[in-house]
């Protein structure tokens, strides 16, 4: 997994909240046997209508906004399990999603894929959504580190939570299983106390 | 202080705790389908690690499954491809496997429970959200990210923050024409779609009480569409009846072993949740959902509210409904009674009672999937199979099918299904599909209409 430790960037931001893992990947693109290629079908159905033109009414698809940080409402990716979700943002080139709280499921997918989910107040969430739309050129700083985000050149700032182990990941880039494969022998024990 | 019966499970599982981190929880049974276990195999391959508890796994294909012909190729060449390389992946790592055309075959959900995989008292993961079904056993389960998937078979562990824990409460009786599916979408209506983040949920009162285990499946399986990641019921004598005598349920003195620990699980009675919810069964009536997530639900004969904020008229707009509308009298031309939500005997059964000697509307397409191959053959032995065919429904082989718009079975573009499954997000069922989640007596019922009726006042 690639190390996180600062960045700065240009955000898009999609105002809907309740964004489900069915919209950033329909179940239709689900049939790949490797991580490759999903960032071509983020968001599909949004961004392309039925007959695949070009959605142009849909913020992804708006030349003003880009940029590796996703600003998205509020309860961000709830519903299906499907870690192709997480695969897909980051396939797209995305680093980070902004919001005022996110579903278990992808929080725990994002965080495994190098994804910085960045959980604000409402009313910080509000904020930043307005800033980013109303001046594109807007740059968030995220600093994982310290965990602080702030929106350059304005007075919007945030300290954010997450995980002191899953922090720890991030910022050397290791995952769980490495982890896990080490206490083996704490887990052989485990089931051995069991029988 | 008392312990819930989400603690005791939990905390009987725990290897080790990280110092300011998570816990090593280890995982009794992991179980997984085609669509997210492949590049969990890859990840173990890539890293030369072997797969640590083969014995614990157990696999099904059903999402990515065609519902006719199973005894052919499988037509969609991507799906077929990954259909096989689940087979392989099973045969390289001596994983069970329960394939198309195997006669326990069937959604994965479905077949844990109905072959006495899923016990009390276990844990057990999936990468599918809708794992939480076999928490209707007092087990704690859960869905899956890949990355987890790969981890279980690394290590037949993950690392987990314990999650909080919230009660929901139901008490009385239910009315005549209310069924489980009833109770779990009142209950997310009510809470919302995050209500449940964070937790995990225990449902007590007599209504739970008094539920069949198909019953308390539908319930737990649908915790995760209020964000909880898991669903639990107390085991109770319903329990142990159901699991007692099938296929891989402890046998013999295992059996009366397992049973005294079982019967220790329960919350204990000064227990505390970090929240309760309490709601009377009385008050619960039929349910339809009337937008694009499942908390959007209301009463079948309620009309959609009128809030002001922008993510509803949006949803509102995609369902092609307004403010203030009755549902009853909208036509539907398409009924699907399936998914790991209700495809249980059950769920066939109340679906057949309403049916038997009516015809389906002209206008409805009406499909019928059972969950597994098991409870296909229990269709046919009981005459259900007669029932639904006279009455113009089309019954298919067992499959996820039309729930998620994977495999062929897809709702065509702007029109309207009501549907058993489990989620109304936009396109879930198709491009552009509009999904009206319900019990199966109220899809039956659709599918006798030709459109949505108050399905009280036809009851006796």
């Amino acid at each position: 997994m690639e190390k996180f430790v600062k960045m700065v960037s240009t955000a898009i931001p999609l105002s809907i909240e309740n964004i489900d893992t069915d919209q950033i990947i329909p179940a239709r693109f689900l049939k790949a046997t490797d991580k490759a290629g999903f960032g071509d079908n983020v968001f599909r159905d949004w961004r392309f209508h039925k007959d695949g033109s070009v959605n142009k009414d849909f913020i992804l698809n708006d030349e003003t906004y880009k940029g590796s940080i996703l600003v998205a409402g509020d309860n961000f990716g709830c519903g299906s399990s499907r870690e192709h979700a997480a695969w897909a943002l980051a396939g797209y080139g995305l680093k980070a999603v902004i919001s005022s709280f996110f579903a278990d499921i992808f929080k725990g997918n994002a965080l495994n894929n190098g994804i910085l989910p960045i959980q604000v107040s409402p009313d910080i969430l509000k904020s930043i959504m307005t800033t980013v739309t109303e001046n594109p050129n807007t740059e968030i700083s995220i600093d994982l580190q310290n965990q602080q985000l702030h929106l350059v050149n304005t007075d919007i700032k945030s300290t954010f939570d997450i995980d002191p182990y899953k922090k720890l990941c991030l910022i050397n880039g290791y995952d769980d299983i490495d982890y896990l494969i080490s206490n083996k022998e704490k887990i052989e024990a485990f089931e051995a106390s069991r029988v | 202080m008392g312990k819930t019966l989400f603690d005791k499970v939990w905390d009987s599982h725990v290897v080790d705790q990280i110092e300011n981190g998570p816990q090593i929880l280890y995982i009794d049974k992991h179980l997984i389908h085609e669509v997210t276990s492949p590049q969990a195999f890859a990840e173990l391959n890539a890293r030369k690690i072997p797969v640590f508890r083969p014995k614990q796994i157990l696999a099904t294909a059903d999402h990515n499954t065609p519902t006719k012909d199973q005894h052919l190729p499988v037509k969609d060449l991507l799906s077929r491809k990954q259909l096989k390389q689940l087979a392989e992946n099973c045969e390289a790592n001596d994983i069970e496997f329960y394939g198309l055309g195997h006669k326990y075959n069937g959604i994965v959900h479905v077949i844990g429970p109905e072959l006495g995989v899923t016990q009390p008292g276990m844990t057990i993961v999936c990468g599918d959200s809708h794992t939480s079904t076999h928490g209707a056993f007092g087990s704690i389960a859960f869905g899956i990210g890949t990355s987890q998937v790969a981890q279980v078979f690394a290590s037949q562990c993950l690392l987990l923050k314990k999650p909080k824990k919230l009660r929901v409460t139901v008490n009385g009786k239910l009315k005549t024409g209310v069924l489980p599916k009833d109770v779990i979408l009142y209950i997310i209506a009510k809470l919302g779609t995050n209500s449940g983040t964070g937790y995990f949920c225990e449902y007590a009162g007599e209504v739970f009480e008094n539920m069949s285990m198909e019953g308390r499946m539908t319930v737990c399986n649908m915790s995760i569409e209020m964000g909880a990641r898991g669903g639990m019921i107390a085991p109770d004598e319903t329990t142990f009846e159901y699991v007692k005598d099938r296929e891989f349920a402890p046998k013999g003195e295992e059996w009366d072993k397992k049973l005294v620990y079982w019967k220790s699980l329960p919350t204990d009675n000064d227990a505390i949740f970090d929240q309760e919810y309490e709601f009377d069964g009385a008050d619960i009536k039929p349910m339809i959902t009337y937008g694009t997530n499942p908390g959007m639900g209301m009463k079948i004969n309620e009309e959609i509210p009128a809030l002001e904020d922008a993510s509803f008229e949006k949803s509102l707009e995609y369902m092609g409904f307004k403010k203030g509308q009755s549902l009853l009298e909208q036509p539907i031309n398409w009924v699907f009674i399936g998914s790991c939500t209700n495809s249980r005997i059950e769920d066939f059964r109340v679906a057949a009672d309403y049916i038997k000697g009516k015809q389906k509307a002209n206008n409805v397409n009406a499909l019928i999937v059972p969950g597994s191959q098991q409870v296909a053959q229990q269709i046919i032995k009981e005459g259900l199979s007669t029932i639904f065919t006279e009455a113009g429904f089309e019954l298919r082989q067992p499959g996820c099918s039309a729930c998620l718009a994977m495999n062929d079975d897809k709702i065509p573009e702007g029109e309207y299904c009501v549907s058993t499954s489990n989620r109304n997000f936009e396109g879930r069922q198709g491009q552009g599909a509009r999904t009206i989640l319900a019990s199966p007596l109220v899809a039956a019922a659709t599918a006798i209409e030709g459109k949505i009726i108050d399905i009280t006042k036809h009851l006796n």
